[in-house]
């Protein structure tokens, strides 16, 4: 990405987005502390958990994924930011290998898991929670982002610490690619 | 003690040329001229198995991949331990092993002391590009000091020879062919159950992952010593070795 010296013409545009994780990655992300104010000052957050945007907007130049691929609208907002972004980053352990959203994977039918969690469990009403068109259906394997669509890099760390957020936001904004080696794509 | 003088003869790494002790491994000869081959299931004191792959090395023009661990020294041997074929097969190697097993570091015992994360920063995997296999495989809590999970066992089977070799109980074995293969105590049985276990700890204190821990421990506070290990099989020969050199 080539941004002009003019702010006004060509001002960075990125995005984060929220699949299938429990917000630890934006919590990290929030902990960057005063680096987002100069992030703010440089570059548009056009939509983000923590910016009410309802839409996936067109033109984005980084988006930052958190979390895995776990459900049908997760796999629809995948295949949708890819299609509207130039850089994706797989943000987080989740959306680089599933970590913890992975770990129904060995139990199978995730209709079995349901059934044992909301009939099964005594301390529920024996019914599993379902509306068309607004509870997502769960698909059978929860799939790391990079194997539902390409993935541009990779930012591990569950969550990633926020000076490796910042290190790689800032390499991307130069027009560089973060780091690939060393403590920086430490899982976990 | 007197030190017996070793024969040596002249080696290379990557062009480096260092003396070697006639009988030893290419990966021991490394280590003792710094040279950084990256390793899983080798353990200095233990007998040699061979089965991680992730030493492996090149010798002067011979196409096959080495196990630097199980190759002996030669004359004038020409290794090469970081080719860009090496360094792509073993970060392939260490993604099959992500890939084989149920690794989730974050909610793991040995999360930031664990070999197998150690090395798989050492290779460069940032992400794993096969699909995970996700086994089912049950836990064994059945021991009133230890905890065994398969999941994030990768076969190293150091803890299967530092129990035969060192403790001499043999209580841990390879069960199983092929992909269904697991490590068993006893004769497939609870490892609680076992009449052979000494409760020693040391298969734990080997463990390169957060397979085996001891009972109760919780996300990252699991720290095995397998230089322990080291240390007591150098004094079994009848060696000194420094423990602070082997903390």
């Amino acid at each position: 990405m080539t941004a002009s010296k003019d702010p006004e013409v060509a001002r960075p545009r990125i995005a984060t987005v929220w699949l299938g994780g429990c917000s630890g990655c934006h919590m990290s992300f929030l902990d960057t502390d005063e680096w987002l104010f100069e992030l703010a000052a440089r570059a548009d957050i056009v939509y983000s958990p923590i910016a009410d945007v309802k839409a996936f907007p067109d033109d984005v130049d980084v988006c930052l994924v958190e979390g895995a691929v776990a459900n049908a609208d997760n796999l629809e907002l995948a295949h949708e930011l890819r299609a509207k972004s130039k850089l994706v980053v797989s943000f987080g352990d989740c959306a680089v290998s599933g970590n913890v959203t992975a770990m129904r994977n060995p139990l199978g039918d995730p209709r079995a898991i349901l059934e044992h969690v909301y009939v099964e469990a005594p301390d529920r009403d024996g019914v599993v929670p379902g509306e068309a068109g607004i509870v997502p259906e769960l698909l059978p394997r929860v799939q790391p982002l990079h194997r539902v669509i390409d993935v541009d890099v990779f930012l591990p760390g569950c969550p990633p610490p926020a000076e490796r957020i910042v290190a790689a936001v800032e390499a991307l904004l130069a027009g560089e690619r973060p780091k690939r080696s060393g403590e920086s794509i430490r899982w976990g | 003690m007197m030190r017996e003088r070793r024969r040596t003869l002249t080696v290379s790494f990557d062009g480096v040329e260092v003396d070697a002790y006639v009988g030893e491994s290419v990966l021991q000869c490394a280590r003792r001229h710094q040279v950084d081959i990256p390793s899983l299931c080798f353990l200095e004191g233990l007998s040699v198995y061979g089965g991680c792959r992730v030493c492996v090395i090149e010798v002067a023009e011979d196409l096959r991949l080495r196990p630097a661990c199980a190759t002996t020294v030669a004359a004038d041997m020409e290794v090469s331990t970081d080719s860009p074929r090496l360094k792509a097969y073993r970060k392939a190697i260490v993604e099959l092993l992500f890939a084989e097993g149920n690794h989730v570091c974050a909610v793991c015992v040995s999360n930031g002391n664990c070999e197998l994360q150690d090395v798989a920063v050492h290779v460069g995997m940032d992400h794993v590009r096969y699909d995970q296999r996700s086994p089912m495989r049950a836990i064994d809590a059945s021991h009133p000091k230890y905890l065994f999970d398969p999941n994030r066992c990768i076969l190293c089977t150091r803890c299967v020879r530092v129990c035969d070799e060192i403790e001499g109980a043999h209580v841990w074995d390879v069960g199983s062919r092929g992909q269904q293969a697991v490590l068993t105590t006893d004769l497939n049985q609870p490892w609680g159950t076992s009449t052979s276990c000494t409760w020693c700890g040391k298969c734990v204190a080997v463990c390169p992952t957060g397979s085996l821990s001891y009972q109760g421990t919780a996300v990252g506070e699991m720290h095995h010593d397998p230089k322990m290990i080291v240390r007591l099989a150098a004094a079994r020969r009848g060696e000194w070795i420094d423990p602070e050199e082997y903390r």
